[in-house]
């Protein structure tokens, strides 16, 4: 009964926003706007075929590896980073310089160095989606709570047991809302690194789409990447309340006092 | 009277010798210890006393060997302290940042244990004894943010009690707990302190507590520190909340203990250290 009632909350405006978008095109004939059934058609068409395989999973595919890859860099770089005072002090003017550059401007660039390959895309995703963990995540391995790390200390709890029980559980809370970040900036590069000199994915695909006035097919690319964004992101709230569940929990508990 | 700073008692499980600490700080140096001179021996219970601001915590930090001493040094079972010491434990007053909260609440007691590699059958019979010596035997899948206050201080000791110290520093573990809370715990670490034979060292602000705790008071001046009296508490050994505090001698000697808190915080000091 509750499953029902949370479908029905999540269903609810996308079905009147279809419902709108049906009643608006009826009778229409706009070449720009198809109306749901056609695109409803065309997306079945194209991406239950052979483009599944050519466009969406490469696109996927890379996109989970940048995403991935940002991550570990982002979570190793700000452990260190945030861990060592010396290490902070010479790094962070730097880090402010290349993290204010944005990604898209990469891409020509790293299409010279790299070549027009699958490592090029995924090395812009990387160079956008790991600001957000590396930043992130030293930010909360400085805010570890000193009396938690006395604790520890006297415990003998150093090294790589200090990193594993005490920092990583500590900064997770803002090393997720840096992943949560990353994810979204992830889609967007996935993207644009697909839309300059490339041959499959799926940016190029609804370039292709658009320059070939196949409009209903743009559309309907359109809408995968949305509905891709949309798993993305209830897999990472699935993932984080199983990871946050502490953290969750104790907010409660305050606010609750 | 100062006891002889050179050299500890053949006795002594923790030796403080002539410590003095002093920090640095941009506005100047902070002087928050002297010169503290005093020895517990093995399986002694000493309470630690003192007006608010007179180093008890700059005090234990150095012991614990969380922070360097400026001068003089600390001696556990006659080996100079000079980081966080295997043969002790510490409690905390901030109970609520002192266990992990993405733990449970066995998975904290069983950490250090974990860390120190003692094999898992060992480990869980620490865990289960620690957890019952607490009375806490029936929680061990809750998280502590999911425990009273009191009940949290619990889960620390018994942390505390499974990695086995022969040392057991608290500070001022129950300041933060409600009064009732509070005499069950102070109960509880008699027990405890009893039962395990561990040197203890309890500081404290609470005068009645100090004296209701310990076999020994020591007294701390107000800043910069020094020991201001070292007092022997004569009370029965079997304490009972009502009957031991309702004793003459109870009154006497918290009487004695709070009259030379108020000595110290008019700034006197013992003649032995004004050199």
């Amino acid at each position: 009964m509750k499953a029902l009632k949370t479908l029905a909350y999540v269903l609810a405006l996308p079905a009147l926003l279809v419902l709108a978008w049906w009643a608006s095109t009826l009778g229409s004939v706009n070449f720009f706007v198809p109306t749901p059934a056609a695109l409803v058609e065309k997306f079945g068409e194209v991406w239950f075929g052979p483009r599944f395989f050519s466009d969406v999973l490469p696109s996927i595919a890379r996109l989970l590896i940048g995403v991935v890859a940002a991550i570990v860099i982002g979570v190793v770089g700000g452990v260190l980073i945030g861990s060592v005072a010396w290490l902070r002090a010479l790094l962070e003017p730097t880090l402010e310089f290349f993290r204010a550059i944005p990604p898209p401007v990469l891409v020509p660039v790293l299409i010279l160095l790299m070549g027009i390959t699958d490592s090029m895309k995924i090395a812009v995703i990387i160079s956008g989606c790991v600001w957000p963990v590396l930043l992130n995540t030293i930010e909360g391995v400085r805010a570890v709570d000193g009396v938690l790390s006395d604790s520890a200390h006297t415990y003998g709890i150093d090294g790589w047991a200090r990193v594993r029980y005490l920092v990583l559980p500590s900064a997770s809370p803002q090393i997720l809302a840096g992943v949560r970040q990353s994810l979204s900036l992830g889609l967007i590069l996935m993207v644009i690194s697909e839309m300059f000199a490339s041959s499959s994915g799926l940016g190029f695909t609804i370039v292709q789409f658009q320059r070939s006035f196949a409009i209903p097919e743009m559309w309907s690319g359109i809408v995968v990447l949305g509905l891709l964004g949309v798993a993305m992101s209830f897999i990472f709230q699935w993932a984080e309340r199983n990871i946050l569940r502490w953290y969750h929990g104790q907010k409660e508990v305050e606010n609750a006092a | 009277m100062q006891p002889d700073t050179t050299r500890p008692a053949p006795e002594a499980m923790l030796s403080v010798r002539g410590l003095k600490k002093v920090y640095q700080t941009d506005g100047g140096d902070i002087e928050a210890v002297r010169n503290l001179t005093f020895d517990l021996r093995a399986g002694e219970l000493a309470c630690l006393v003192g007006p608010s601001g007179s180093g008890k915590t700059t005090l234990l930090k150095c012991i614990s060997g969380l922070m360097a001493p400026t001068e003089g040094e600390v001696l556990l079972d006659g080996k100079r302290v000079s980081g966080p010491p295997k043969k002790m434990a510490v409690v905390f007053q901030e109970y609520g940042r002192s266990l992990f909260p993405w733990m449970r609440v066995r998975d904290n007691v069983e950490l250090p244990l974990k860390n120190q590699g003692v094999p898992k059958a060992e480990r869980d019979r620490l865990v289960d004894e620690a957890l019952e010596a607490v009375g806490l035997a029936h929680v061990p899948r809750s998280y502590p943010w999911q425990l009273s206050g009191g009940m949290q201080q619990r889960v620390a000791i018994a942390r505390a009690i499974a990695y086995q110290p022969e040392v057991l520093l608290m500070d001022e573990p129950f300041a933060a707990v409600d009064a009732q809370t509070r005499a069950d715990l102070e109960d509880l670490i008699r027990t405890v302190w009893k039962k395990l034979g561990v040197t203890v060292l309890f500081v404290t602000h609470d005068i009645d507590e100090s004296v209701y705790l310990g076999e020994r008071v020591i007294i701390l001046s107000s800043s910069p520190t020094v020991v201001q009296e070292d007092i022997v508490i004569d009370l029965p050994d079997e304490r009972d909340q009502l009957e031991t505090r309702s004793l003459p001698r109870f009154t006497e000697l918290r009487h004695h203990v709070y009259e030379q808190i108020q000595l110290a915080k008019k700034g006197h000091r013992p003649a032995a250290a004004t050199s």
